[in-house]
């Protein structure tokens, strides 16, 4: 005996919530890119062969040199000796944080000496030399 | 002369045609938004107090003086040369640390230069001297 189907189904998908899924999605990823949340100072960064990427933004710190010797942390200018302080809390607040050092290549090394010194006192111990992708 | 009124036509928008638009705004940015990822040279630098002694045979003396050029081991070498001679030294003695010391009035430039080249010959154990 054939069993008939006893209703007919309609088969489409339905469309008219599609824009509104879409906007969501739209509406995601304008709210979750950063953009760039300190201007910092004009520096030409130098370059080097062997980088490796920064894992999150999250838990990055970024501290500007310039080539005048100016130290910038959240556009703030800091004097040498002043970054224990700033860092010291920064690494309370976050044990995995990473100090970017974007520092001019023309920077001395004499201040980014007086540098490792400061994230040695605030036991800032993770540090990446931010730098542009060497190409030869 | 008059016109009289117009016909009245159905007032609706068109929504069949909103999901094309929204895809394409969901594309621009998906586009022209760059995760401009931090890259850089990484590295640990000693905690606070932490100084061990290391035997003097298992040093390398790397100096950088302020006109960028650079001493290894007592012997001038090009920066662009440091990886190849680090790499042989390595060889020799697996045990190595390689301690490098900028002078103050040093360009970071150099700096970064030989910290990349020391990294390209695999150094691990790299120790960075106050510079004075």
């Amino acid at each position: 005996m054939k069993i008939k189907r006893k209703t007919q189904l309609d088969s489409e998908i339905p469309t008219a919530s599609m824009p509104d899924i879409i906007f969501m999605l739209l509406i995601f990823f304008m709210v979750t890119t950063v953009l760039r949340e300190y201007s910092g100072l004009p520096i030409s960064l130098p370059k080097a062969k062997r980088i490796e990427k920064l894992k999150s933004k999250r838990h990055t710190a970024h501290i500007w040199v310039s080539k005048d010797g100016l130290i910038s942390i959240e556009d703030k200018l800091y004097a040498s000796d002043g970054i224990r302080h700033v860092m010291y809390e920064k690494r309370v607040a976050d044990p995995q944080l990473v100090i970017s050092l974007k520092a001019d290549e023309r920077a001395k090394m004499g201040l980014v000496s007086d540098i490792h010194t400061e994230l040695r006192k605030a036991d800032a111990l993770k540090l990446n030399y931010s730098s542009k992708t060497a190409i030869d | 002369m008059s016109q009289g009124k117009r016909r009245f036509r159905g007032g609706e928008i068109p929504t069949s045609s909103m999901a094309d638009i929204a895809f394409l705004l969901l594309i621009f940015f998906l586009v022209t938004t760059t995760i401009d990822m931090d890259k850089g040279l990484g590295m640990v630098l000693p905690a606070e107090g932490e100084e061990i002694e290391i035997n003097k045979k298992n040093i390398l003396n790397c100096l950088i003086n302020s006109s960028g050029s650079v001493l290894i081991g007592g012997e001038g070498v090009e920066v662009r040369n440091l990886s190849k001679t680090v790499r042989q030294k390595l060889a020799e003695n697996d045990k190595l640390v390689i301690s490098v010391k900028a002078h103050k009035a040093a360009t970071y430039r150099d700096y970064v230069a030989v910290i990349d080249q020391l990294k390209r010959a695999n150094a691990t154990r790299i120790s960075i001297a106050e510079s004075n």
